[in-house]
Order: C-alpha cells, then structure tokens, then sequence
C-alpha cells in the first residue's frame, strides 16, 4: 500500500517531492509556513545546468536537467523557459585551458559543448570586454522563473489529489509524524522535511552532525534590453566562488530573463543573516560584472534583493531517509542548484519512500554522512 | 514663430519648436513613448523624471526619459510604436 505523505516546505524541492508522489498515487499534504516559493526559491536566479565540479554534482545534474527539458514543451511558455544555453566565460589562457578541459570531460558523459576562441566568444555575444580569451558554450542548459515552476509543480500535485497548506508552520517532525505550531499533531506513512535552512531544527530527534551553512547571495535585475544578453555566461572560476570558504566572495554571473530583462549575479557571503541588500558588497558584484560587460554601466537597474542558499560543508545535497527514524526523509542542502536539481531530487526521493528502483546510485546525498561534520564545521 | 529645431520619431521627420523637451514633442503630436508588458501604451506624465512612462530610445540610448532630453536637430527618438 502506499503511504500517506506529508512533504514540509513548498520551495522548488517540497513542490517537486510533492508533485512526484502525487503523480505515484501517493495521498500528499504539503505544509508551508509563509507561501509557496517564499524562501530560497522566490530570490533565485533560474539557471538550469549541468555541473561537473565532482562525479555525484554532475549525475545530479544531468539527471534533472533531462527531466526539466520533459516538461519544456508542456510547459515552457508557462516557465517563461529561454533555451539560451550557458557560455562559461574565460578571462586569459589558463581559463580557457579548463574550459577546453571541462569540455572534453562533457564531451566523454554525451553532453554537447563548444569551445569558443576569442572571436567566437565576441560573436555570441557582443557586448562582452574585448580581450578575454573564449569560453565554453553548453547548448543545453537553459533558464526558468523559479516561482512560476513552484506553481507548475504544485498544481500537477493538487491535479493528483494532493493538499497544499499556505500559512501552516510545522513546529517540529520525527519518524511518520508532525506537530503544527498550534499544537496539531498529524501522523503520516512518509514525511519529507524539505524546509530549507529551517530543515535541522525542525527534528524533533536532532541528527547528530546536521548542518546547514546559509550562503546570502545579492541579485540585480534591469529594465528590459531585448536581444542585449544572449547567453547565461558565467565565469570559468565561478565554482572557486561557490564552493570556497572566503567569508565573502563576488563572481560574474548574468541571465538573459525572457522578458528582456538582465538578471545581475552573484555574490556570496557566509558570516551574515542579515536579510538586507547591502550597498558595498552590490557594487563589488556589479563592479565584476561591469568587468566581462563593460557596457552595463549604461543600463538601468529596476530592482536589487537577496536570498540564502541552504548549502553543506560538503557542497552536495542532503537526499534520503534519516537513519534510526524511520518513515522520515530529508531533502534539502541544494545551496545555489535547488532550482536546477528539484526533480532528480523528487526523483530518488520517490524511489527511495516506494521502494523503487532509484534513478541513480542515492548514497552521495545519503544523510547519513553528516556524521562527521562536526569535526568539519 | 519660435525658432524650430528638426526631431527624427520612428523615422519620420518632425519639426518641432526649440528649447522644448522630447516628451513634449511627442505629446504635442499624441505620440506613444512606450507600451507596458501587457502592451498597453503609456505616455508622459509627471514631466520631471521620476515617473519614467515617458521612456524611449534616443540616440540609440534605450530607456531614456524624454522630459529630461532638450530636443535638438536630427535627435534620433524610438519609440514601442
Ligand atoms: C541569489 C541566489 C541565486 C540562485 N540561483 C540559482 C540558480 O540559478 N539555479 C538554481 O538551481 N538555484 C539557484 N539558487 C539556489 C536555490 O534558490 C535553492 O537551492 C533552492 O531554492 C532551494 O529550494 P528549497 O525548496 O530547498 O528551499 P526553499 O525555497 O527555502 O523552501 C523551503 C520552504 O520551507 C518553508 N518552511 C520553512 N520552515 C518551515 C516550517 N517550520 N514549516 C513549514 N514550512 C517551512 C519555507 O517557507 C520555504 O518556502 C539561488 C539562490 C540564491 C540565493
Ligand atoms: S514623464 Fe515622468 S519620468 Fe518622464
């Protein structure tokens, strides 16, 4: 028989979990504190990828990345889906040496790249500096409206029987059941904590180990320039931002919306909760990004904001049962690729609460390795 | 008669009187500056640059604000029209 399932948090991940086991028959409650989209995924940028920084990132990716394009034609319009690909930008020789490298490593997995010499580079995208040395064009990947997929997903759910509960904070779950903060107690054959940063201390029996970093990222969109930016481009040494340990760190990362719009990024600090733009780290992301397109400068900017990755001392999601509490799941710890990984992670969590076959070997997101982060943090 | 300056909208050539500002130009002649994302469209109306209706692209300048552009001869104005 399958289970009664309660998925807590309706960010890109809880819609997707919910949505995937709707979809198996299971019967879905889905419980959000604020609204659906309200954490992580309403500040995103959303870059769907694949990325090859170890051999589990990249299965991850290229597993999702797959099940994203499935839906592109149902869905893209609704997505605002923009097949633009990514160009991950080299600044000198030694840059593009690892894009050549990165390439050939796509190449080997049958995910389609090109390498762009200086000129090629200039061609695909004309408003970039002069002077850097080429890139890496990945045709496949693309971008979405993170919200407007959180809503695509759930209503796929609700159309499968489940329930979405805005405005309904959980105070604490364990194996197979939840306490609402009003006191409700709600048992369920399956939960599934997918609350983001807010993930740990929900455990009513804490994990021992569990740890999430959150990681504020600035982002600044414009007005509309239609036809200005043709390509998500990034910097080749953008994981060097993402993954180190420097308190803070500012990397170029820009996004071709489909309305015309440029959505600016990125930036990323770890010794801060403090959810308010902060005008000198925005001019240090801007002023990096003013260096790869100097004619930025000339645009307008609508709007800046900020939001906190759920990241792991490991930089890999935590996807999978909780060990010693059965019939509880975790999903979450995606840090700044929850949007690109939402449905290879609905994916193993499907496989893993009905006991199927999964998609791909779980054991890398296993939550059972946070054991020995202590240490670590 | 006001001394007149040459103004280039969308391609067509107007003459329009100096010293005034290109959101003037376009209204006196019920010109368009922009259209929303639904599409409807918009024109002048504050006059003093912060309402930003009045948006067009000058010079190839996308986004400028007309009422804080003097007209001058063969300003190139596109507007969403
Ligand atoms: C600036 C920036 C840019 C980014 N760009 C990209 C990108 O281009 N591509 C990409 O893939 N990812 C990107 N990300 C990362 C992405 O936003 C996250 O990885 C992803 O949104 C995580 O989704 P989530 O569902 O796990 O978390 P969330 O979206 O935070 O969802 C968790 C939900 O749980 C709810 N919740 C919390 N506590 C409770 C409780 N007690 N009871 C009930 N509900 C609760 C919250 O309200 C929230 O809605 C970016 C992030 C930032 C900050
Ligand atoms: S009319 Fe308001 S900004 Fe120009």
């Amino acid at each position: 028989m399958l289970p009664d399932v309660i998925v807590v948090g309706a960010g890109i991940v809880g819609a997707a979990v919910a949505e995937a086991l709707a979809v198996a028959g299971c019967r879905v409650r889905v419980l959000e504190s604020a609204w659906p989209g309200s954490g992580s995924t309403g500040a995103a940028m959303g870059h769907l990828l694949v990325l090859d920084d170890s051999e589990a990132q990249w299965r991850l990716t290229r597993l999702s990345r797959d099940l994203w394009d499935a839906r592109a034609d149902q869905w893209g319009a609704a997505l605002e889906w923009e097949s633009c690909g990514t160009v991950w930008v080299a600044a000198d020789g030694e840059e593009l040496e690892l894009a050549r490298r990165r390439g050939a490593w796509f190449a080997e997995r049958g995910v389609a790249s090109e390498l762009l010499d200086q000129v090629a580079l200039r061609a695909a995208e004309p408003n970039l500096a002069a002077g850097l040395a080429g890139g890496l064009r990945v045709p496949g990947d693309s971008v979405i409206y993170p919200p407007a997929a959180v809503r695509l997903l759930l209503e796929g759910a609700v159309r499968h029987g489940a329930t979405i509960a805005a405005g309904t904070p959980v105070k604490r779950a364990g194996g197979g059941w939840v306490e609402l903060t009003n006191g409700d107690r709600l048992p369920a054959g399956a939960v599934i904590i997918a609350a983001g940063l807010a993930t740990p201390e929900l455990l009513a029996t804490p994990v021992e180990g569990l740890a999430l970093i959150p990681k504020k990222g600035h982002l600044a969109i414009t007005d509309r320039y239609p036809g200005w930016l043709r390509h998500q481009l990034v910097e080749l040494s953008y994981l060097k931002s993402a993954h180190g340990s420097a308190p803070s760190s500012v990397a170029f990362n820009v996004q071709p919306r489909a309305t015309g719009q440029i959505l600016i990024g990125s930036s990323r600090q770890l010794d801060t909760l403090d959810p308010t733009v902060e005008p000198a780290t925005l001019s240090r992301m801007l002023a990096r990004a003013a260096t790869y397109l100097p004619r930025l400068e000339t645009l307008t900017i609508l709007r800046t904001w900020v939001g906190f990755r759920p990241a792991t001392p490991d930089n890999l999601p935590l996807i999978g049962p909780v060990p010693g509490q059965p019939r509880l799941w975790l999903a979450t710890g995606h840090e700044g690729i929850g949007v690109a990984t939402a449905l290879g992670t609905a994916a193993l969590i499907r496989a893993s609460v009905l006991g199927e076959a999964p998609p791909l070997d779980p054991t890398p997101y296993a939550v059972d390795r946070v054991v020995g982060w202590m240490a670590h943090a | 008669m006001p001394e007149m300056v040459r103004l280039v909208v969308d391609g067509l050539e107007l003459q329009v009187p100096a010293g005034i500002t290109v959101a003037a130009a376009l209204l006196n002649r019920r010109l368009v500056a922009r259209r929303s994302v639904g599409g409807e469209p918009r024109a002048p109306l504050c006059g003093m640059g912060s309402c930003f209706e009045c948006r067009a692209t000058v010079d190839g300048r996308p986004h400028t604000r007309t009422c804080m552009v003097r007209v001058r001869n063969g300003l190139d104005v596109r507007t969403d029209d």
